[in-house]
């Protein structure tokens, strides 16, 4: 037995919607325990798709998933302690910063005092320390999007899976969020999937970058990014980051090329 | 963090600043009785034909000790079948939410029962129902209840996708899904059907008392008017009318203020201009 079993491996998955569209064909990949994977690839490249059938929100049309180091509850089910970032804060609004985290703990069965307790450690965390009792609509962008990573790390999840989650806020505001979302996984190593469209995102974030090809859907090639372990701002201006960056650029053309546009 | 937030403004309920919203159509309505007036006294138009407004409101002040005993019988039958209506339209639309097959089977008696006139049935439930005060109940709960269903159902389904797949993902049960993100999602809308709905109550209380056309000592504002009617004493006529009419706009105003307080802190409805992102 191999020290290190991966935390979820897929072989030969495929998503076929009700209307007969093939989303997604012949995904094989693996996620090792830590690792931080960008799915980067145009719309319709059904990499949305394969994160919500990773997070169980959909089930596959064909293929295999399995999660080999989790427990089966007795609905054959696993047990998978998913955290799930949408592309929009996605808080209720209804709800206080602090009620919103706790959203969680509080459907899991926790005790309300228990589960603000632990909801105020991350909001002081994601940077947010004063805005507990604020209600959504008096947050920024930048600020709820700060909330909804709060709320999906509370759990503690193993894997946290991001559906362009920067995608709509301007560019400084996300330039913090990248540098912040990397050192929040230097401390902790949670797993991460991270959906993106933007070459220069996923190479500053992820160790490694599937790019994924449209029509169907399909992992066109896998490029391993090589950084320092602290990604800071000189990591974003230096040689290597434009390197990569061309590299995974090219990646992604060739992929694009072998569609019919 | 540079990102700040601003305080937000206090704002009326009604949007605007609350100053020219009382003091515009105050101004308008005492032109208004102001000219009324005027003309009732320079044209010399007798009482029985247009009383002026000063006459109503003598008349208002001296029949008060029957008029206000009219005005509670009305007020209670249209909060009774307001009440009704809300705790009966809530529970359907929660019914409906709960299976497609419940509310594709009721829905359409729920608008059967909204578009009939409510004065061509009243006459038939106030001959079923021997209790006269229960068959005004039933006519004004049947004008009150639709609002209140249709627009909680539409509340219902409205929830935010995203936020459904949440509670999924995190293996919410039914209970929790409908207490923590479908009622919520619904109370704006919920609130916005009790608004028409309060409203409509009170018409369908008074259409009802007119039809059943009561006698006696518990007798609501409809019949007064009735009453005063045949006799020909206009401005008790016309007292009575202006009663109905406050009552109407102290029910909006009070469910106005209600919906305010619920929704002040998250809902677009409830905040003020300017106070938007």
């Amino acid at each position: 037995m191999s020290p290190r079993r991966p935390l979820l491996s897929l072989a030969g998955v495929s998503k076929r919607y009700a209307t007969g569209t093939l989303a997604l064909n012949g995904i094989d990949l693996t996620i090792m325990p830590g690792d931080f994977i960008a799915l980067l690839g145009p719309s319709g490249c059904g990499k949305s798709t394969l994160l919500r059938l990773i997070a169980g929100l959909t089930a596959p049309s064909g293929g295999t998933m399995e999660w080999p180091t989790t427990t089966h509850d007795a609905g054959g089910e696993a047990e998978r302690d998913i955290g799930f970032v949408f592309q929009e804060p996605t808080l209720m609004p209804w709800a206080s910063v602090i009620r919103n985290v706790a959203l969680p703990l509080e459907l899991a069965g926790m005790k309300r005092r228990e589960a603000e307790e632990r909801a105020a450690e991350w909001i002081a965390r994601v940077d947010l320390k004063g805005f507990e009792k604020a209600y959504p609509r008096a947050l920024s962008g930048g600020m709820r999007m700060r909330v909804s990573i709060a709320r999906a790390l509370v759990t503690r999840p193993r894997i946290l899976l991001m559906d362009e989650p920067f995608a709509a806020l301007d560019e400084i505001t996300r330039f913090r969020l990248n540098n912040d979302l990397v050192q929040l996984w230097a401390q902790e190593r949670f797993t991460v999937i991270f959906v993106t469209h933007s070459v220069f995102e996923s190479v500053y974030l992820a160790e490694r970058i599937v790019v994924m090809a449209p029509r169907p859907g399909r992992i066109a090639e896998e490029v391993r990014i090589t950084a320092p372990a602290e990604r800071g701002e000189e990591f974003r201006t230096s040689p290597e980051y434009a390197a990569q960056c061309r590299t995974v650029s090219h990646a992604l053309s060739s992929a694009m090329g072998g569609a019919h546009e | 963090m540079s990102e700040s937030t601003e305080a937000a403004p206090a704002v009326g309920f009604f949007g605007e600043g609350p100053w020219l919203r009382i003091l515009a159509p105050t101004l308008l309505a005492l032109l208004f009785l102001g000219a009324w007036e005027m003309m009732v006294r320079v044209r010399e138009i007798p009482p029985y034909i247009l009383p002026g407004p000063i006459a109503i409101w003598q008349t208002l002040l001296r029949d008060w000790a029957s008029l206000s005993v009219s005005l509670l019988i009305t007020l209670k039958i249209t909060f009774m079948a307001l009440s009704v209506a809300a705790i009966l339209g809530l529970a359907l639309a929660i019914l409906f939410a709960q299976s497609r097959i419940i509310e594709l089977s009721l829905f359409p008696f729920a608008v059967i029962l909204q578009v009939t006139p409510i004065v061509a049935i009243a006459p038939l439930i106030i001959i079923w129902v021997d209790d006269i005060a229960i068959s005004l109940l039933i006519c004004a709960w049947i004008v009150a209840f639709f609002p209140i269903l249709s627009n909680t159902t539409v509340g219902l389904n409205s929830a935010d996708h995203n936020l459904k797949d949440l509670f999924k993902l995190y293996r919410a049960s039914r209970w929790q899904v409908l207490t923590r993100l479908l009622l919520p999602s619904a109370l704006p809308y919920f609130l916005a059907g009790l608004r028409i709905s309060g409203g409509l109550a009170l018409i369908g209380a008074i259409v009802a008392e007119f039809v059943a056309g009561t006698g006696g000592s518990a007798s609501g504002l409809a019949y007064r008017i009735l009453e005063a009617g045949y006799q020909l004493q206009i401005p008790r006529m016309f007292a009575a009318l202006v009663l109905v009419s406050a009552t109407g706009i102290a029910i909006f105003l009070a469910l106005s203020l209600l919906t305010h307080l619920l929704l002040r802190n998250w809902h677009e409805s409830a905040m003020g201009r300017g106070d938007r992102r």
